[in-house]
């Protein structure tokens, strides 16, 4: 596929590995941000081929895993309901909530469907009108401008049986709770392209500055994300917090105008908690009082769900980088794909997912 | 986060109000939505998140790209940089 | 043979309001009574055409003229919705079972059939899918011979489920073949492209709305078999990669042999329309199901005969060496990836949903 195939290219990767190795003169702990980019280190090994002195940790971009566990409580609420149909993207019908996921609802009856596209979610709703039809919207950035735009068609359309549940989170301010714990390990951010692409990358020169840590949009193909992580290495090596642009032939600093002018008259920015992480200041968005009617936390009561987590997953030191995969004593052995524990382990964007699937039981057998 | 696909656009049109397009992965069709790219023309490439165009494939941008890595690799060859090999696990 | 006489054919004590002809199956299809009868002379027993079933009795006399042992294998079959591209629920409700049968070096000779048909599925549209069944056992060169048919209410079913058994004299000693035979050493083959089945039904269903142009490859592999095994006498394994996908097969072998399977990611045909449905919906095509492809693992100084033999036959055009086996790790597929590394390959763990986020 073009502007994928080349950018898998095993000659321009080791071209590229190369010039990392020359300009490396001593260790650097690296976060890419982004689950999709865990996903395709661990996929295409990018992560054997880096010279020791590289460490990449593993961020919290990834909106399955971080989505809170009395969200999710919640969905499995409304979802249980019998007049209701509920949507979500794939993802998330395995992560679990506090005993059970949306297949198990699925499975005692449960109208659930899995869609791709949020406006096949207001679809449904439009060609059942005596059913409640719920759209699970989570996500990033990238997400945002796509359930926005279910949300506002939905209010043009006149439906009264479609709502969202909402689970937005924000890059920006995670970033900023990374840097600022006494924990951190971080020196430099491979930043989400696609996060970048609705959003810009004007916010971070200001994060860059503040906190002295060079940043670099990345993409999520091999050659992208050495690219990236060479872009890095060079900033840091030299000394400079800047920002800048590894994937420009689809992000521009700026972002799409169109996209955030939207997210901005559907979300406000709120206080958002992140599973395993805990509660980040104006990190999230929900939706804005003109769109309240949309909101299926007010239309269907879920107020006094109490979620409980399991004690051994360590899923939210992983996320902030803290830990790793293979640090977790349940990791392969309790905590499977089959029957995680905690959504690191369900999403395929999830780093313990990502590290099963593609370091297979080779790394819960520590080889 | 978020599976972004690069597609042809093949098709433009205009649904309930909405700008829509038909983008062709490769010899997948799948109905996306454009109203984000008002720009998007017939023959662009767009970046495809859960239905929707978040941003045009910049064509220049990606053929320099290429050629940048091109040259580094080229530049690696001339120096005689041996890639070392790969360990197998 | 009857024709839609039963509409006036009544007797007895039953309301003398005529049967109307139907074109709906409905429950009395499979109260064992004289609709059913119809159904089965009119429908089933035309499209089987044999003298095992024709006779009418409740089990199948049937002859087999090799002597020594038989296969045996069963599998039930749903499939949503019943007609793809490529084919049908009453063709992969053949090739499945052949394929089985064949895949342990026997050669398929019959077949049973047991139909759960829900209330209200149009006849026309049975009528088309016993039509395809006879037409891929036509094709596999076996008959079905026995056959049953029940009929469930509506919403208890989705539309036609199919059950075959099949039946196969063994053509290779016992124990020559079989998941547990691979060695370190033996070349893998691949009989053509991956994951098509796969695509081509997720596409047909519309669920995710995207038009792939991919047919499912439902093929029965029994000719295929019968010729690899005539070129070479050091076939360890051979099997369908059905649902799961290569990797849950080859991890399967690997696991079953104790053996390492290493394949090489480059050498692995999979077809554009494929990998861009896989690249759109987030699935590796390594998991994706096929049904008419073969893995076939053989001794390496025989691997470029059988892929010469493979790709002369229709089934095996896209033949192709995708890796070997090896001794360490026991029971784990690794692969070398375009870029060079290797990763482990797992098995397919649940459900394929898409990766949207």
């Amino acid at each position: 596929m073009k502007y994928l195939d080349e950018f898998r290219d095993e000659e321009l990767a080791q071209g590229i590995l190369a010039q990392i190795r020359r300009v490396l003169s001593r260790p650097w702990v690296l976060m890419e941000i982004c689950g999709g980019q865990t996903h395709a280190i661990k996929r295409y090994g990018i992560d054997q081929l880096l010279p020791p002195e590289i460490e990449l940790v593993h961020g919290p971009g990834c909106p399955v895993c971080v989505t809170p566990l009395e969200q999710i409580d919640k969905a499995l609420a409304i979802a249980s309901r019998p007049d209701v149909t509920f949507t979500s993207y794939g993802d998330m019908l395995r992560v679990p909530g506090s005993g059970r996921n949306l297949f198990s609802v699925r499975a005692t009856g449960g109208d659930v469907r899995v869609v791709y596209s949020p406006l096949d979610a207001v679809r449904i709703a439009q060609t059942q009108p005596g059913r409640q039809v719920v759209f699970f919207a989570i996500g990033f950035e990238t997400t945002a401008p796509a359930n926005a735009m279910a949300v506002a068609r939905a209010k043009e359309l006149g439906l009264d049986n479609f709502t969202v549940l909402v689970s937005h989170v924000r890059v920006p301010p995670a970033m900023r709770a990374i840097l600022e714990s006494p924990h951190n390990r971080v020196q430099g951010f491979l930043a989400a392209g696609h996060v970048c692409a609705v959003m810009g990358y004007w916010e971070y020169p200001a994060i860059a500055k503040q906190y002295d840590v060079p940043i670099v949009v990345t993409g999520f193909e091999p050659v992208d994300i050495l690219r990236g992580i060479l872009h890095a290495v060079r900033l840091l090596e030299s000394g400079r917090a800047d920002v800048e642009n590894a994937y420009s032939r689809t992000v521009t600093p700026e972002g799409n105008r169109p996209a955030q002018a939207l997210i901005e008259k559907v979300f406000m920015q709120t206080d958002r908690n992140w599973r395993g992480i805990g509660r980040i200041p104006m990190s999230g968005w929900s939706l804005r009082p003109a769109y309240a009617d949309f909101d299926a936390e007010l239309r269907f009561d879920v107020a006094a769900i109490a979620p409980q987590e399991s004690p051994l997953c360590i899923a939210g030191q992983i996320l902030q980088g803290h830990r790793k995969p293979l640090d977790c004593p349940a990791f392969g052995s309790e905590c499977r794909p089959e029957s995680p524990l905690g959504a690191t382990m369900v999403s395929s964007e999830g780093a313990c997912s990502a590290y099963y699937q593609y370091a297979g039981s080779a790394a819960a057998a520590g080889e | 986060m978020c599976l972004g696909v690069p597609g042809k656009i093949i098709a433009i049109y205009e649904e309930e109000g909405l700008k829509m397009g038909r983008i062709d992965f490769g010899g997948v069709v799948r109905e996306s939505c454009l109203d984000f790219t008002p720009e998007a023309q017939v023959g662009d490439y767009a970046l495809i998140h859960v239905g929707f165009a978040i941003s045009l494939i910049n064509e220049d941008e990606a053929a320099k790209t290429l050629a940048i890595l091109r040259e580094i690799v080229d530049l690696d060859d001339e120096i005689g940089g041996h890639p070392q090999e790969d360990t197998v696990p | 043979m009857s024709t839609n006489n039963e509409a006036t054919d009544f007797q007895g004590l039953v309301c003398p309001a005529p049967l109307l002809p139907q074109d709906h199956i409905e429950m009395a299809h499979g109260s064992g009574g004289r609709l059913m009868q119809g159904l089965i002379r009119q429908r089933f027993l035309p499209a089987f055409e044999n003298s095992a079933l024709s006779a009418g009795n409740d089990g199948a006399l049937v002859a087999v003229t090799q002597c020594g042992r038989l296969v045996v294998s069963t599998d039930a079959h749903v499939v949503s919705p019943l007609f793809f591209p490529g084919g049908d629920i009453g063709r992969l409700a053949v090739c499945g079972t052949v394929n089985d049968v064949a895949m342990m070096g026997a050669r398929p000779l019959f077949l049973t059939a047991s139909f759960i048909i829900e209330e209200g599925l149009p006849i026309e549209t049975l009528q088309m899918v016993l039509a395809s069944m006879s037409a891929a056992s036509l094709e596999a060169g076996v008959q079905i011979v026995a056959g049953d048919t029940k009929v469930v209410q509506k919403g208890c079913a989705d539309g036609l489920f199919i059950s075959t058994t099949g039946i196969g004299a063994l053509l290779v000693n016992p124990d020559e073949i079989g998941g547990a035979n691979a060695r370190p050493g033996d070349a893998v083959l691949l009989s053509g492209s991956i994951g098509d089945h796969g695509i081509a039904v997720l596409a047909a269903r519309g669920d995710l709305g995207f038009e792939a142009g991919v047919a499912s490859d439902v093929a029965p592999l029994n000719s295929l078999v019968e010729r690899t095994l005539e070129t070479s006498e050091q076939v360890h394994v051979m099997r369908d990669p059905t649902r799961g996908g290569l990797a849950t097969t080859l991890n399967e072998i690997a696991a079953q042999s104790n053996v390492g399977i290493v394949i090489r990611e480059e050498a692995i045909p999979v077809r554009p329309a494929v990998q861009a449905a896989c690249e759109m919906l987030g699935f590796d095509p390594l998991y994706i199901a096929n049904e008419g492809k073969a893995v076939v693992i053989v001794a390496a100084e025989d691997a470029p005969a059988i892929l010469e033999t493979m790709r002369a036959h229709p089934l095996g055009g896209g033949a192709v060496l995708i890796g070997e086996v090896v001794a360490e790790p026991p029971g784990r597929v690794l692969m070398q990836t375009r870029i060079g590394t290797h990763r482990v390959v797992d098995s397919l763990s649940g459900e394929l949903l898409p990766r949207i986020c």
